[in-house]
């Protein structure tokens, strides 16, 4: 089974690289661009039976920093 | 007093850590990532600074998870001292050791300077060879040092006196103009700037000493 993680800086953290994004593609003459998160993806793939609570385990402890991150877990 | 440099592959900072603890009169312990044990009698734990593990996921993120750093949790939880420069301040972070996190600077750009900064409090181990008030310059290096933290967080550092060093001219964008931070029983100190790199003429300035004098007579004393 495979499981995809999708980790985002929380609402309210500034995010300095979706703001670079944001200006280079206003620069680029992308017009109404009004913001910009960057966040990463984490494909993970898992022995069959690998449990909900066991992913969010995994990511709680590592994958994503809950002080300043959310992630939401999507099997597939 | 007794040392140990934790040596993480990326780890850069290490021998000088080992120099600047040893020129203060420490005797100190080089200790592998993999080693799930601190030596015997360890009074301090330096996390240097450096890239640990190529800063792949987020800076520290995987070095904390290493068999040492569970050791040096251990020691911290039992009242031992721990000293995060750099990287070793993002690991603290990841391992849950101080508050907060440090993300990408504000200006996206690598900051590699000697900076100003004040002493804010002189009420650790790690500070009372300073007043509280007194500017040092010391150098900082890295890409990720925009110290951040939630509202509540941040207000029980300003009140319970746990903000260590500031920015007199913030460089990276953190919070409060944070440079470094103190764990709640003001044994555990993180910080981005780095004290190592000034403690001989040759390295342009010696501000950092006082720190590591400091800290080494707390154990002299006791």
């Amino acid at each position: 089974m495979k499981a995809r993680v999708h980790v985002m800086l929380k609402n309210g953290v500034l995010d300095p690289q979706g703001e670079a994004v944001r200006h280079a593609l206003g620069s680029l003459g992308f017009d109404g661009v009004e913001g910009v998160r960057q966040g990463k993806v984490i494909e993970l793939d898992l022995a069959e039976g690998t449990t909900d609570a066991t992913i969010n385990e995994m990511c709680e402890k590592l994958l994503a920093n809950t002080v300043i991150e959310s992630y939401q877990v999507e099997v597939l | 007093m007794r040392a140990a440099v934790i040596v993480f592959p990326g780890s850069n900072c290490d021998r000088d850590m080992a120099v600047a603890l040893k020129a203060a009169g420490a005797d100190v312990t080089m200790v592998w990532h993999k080693d799930a044990n601190l030596p015997d009698g360890v009074d301090l734990v330096a996390v240097p600074g450096g890239f640990s593990f190529g800063d792949y996921l987020r800076c520290g993120a995987i070095a904390a998870q290493s068999p040492i750093c569970k050791a040096v949790v251990g020691h911290a939880e039992r009242g031992g001292y721990v000293l995060g420069v750099c990287n070793g301040f993002q690991v603290l972070t990841e391992t849950g050791l101080l508050p907060g996190a440090l993300m990408r600077n504000a200006n996206l750009k690598f900051i590699c300077k000697t900076v100003d900064l004040k002493v804010e409090t002189s009420a650790s181990a790690f500070t009372e060879g300073y007043n509280a008030g007194d500017m040092v310059g010391y150098p900082v290096a890295h890409h990720d040092g925009n110290y951040t933290t939630d509202e509540a967080t941040l207000s029980a550092l300003k009140d319970e006196d746990r903000i260590a060093f500031t920015y007199s001219d913030n460089p990276n964008g953190s919070v409060a103009d944070i440079a470094g931070v103190l764990s709640s029983n003001r044994r555990v100190l993180g910080m981005m700037p780095h004290p190592e790199r000034a403690v001989d003429q040759g390295h342009g300035g010696t501000d950092g000493q006082a720190l590591f004098r400091g800290l080494l007579g707390q154990f002299a004393n006791a």
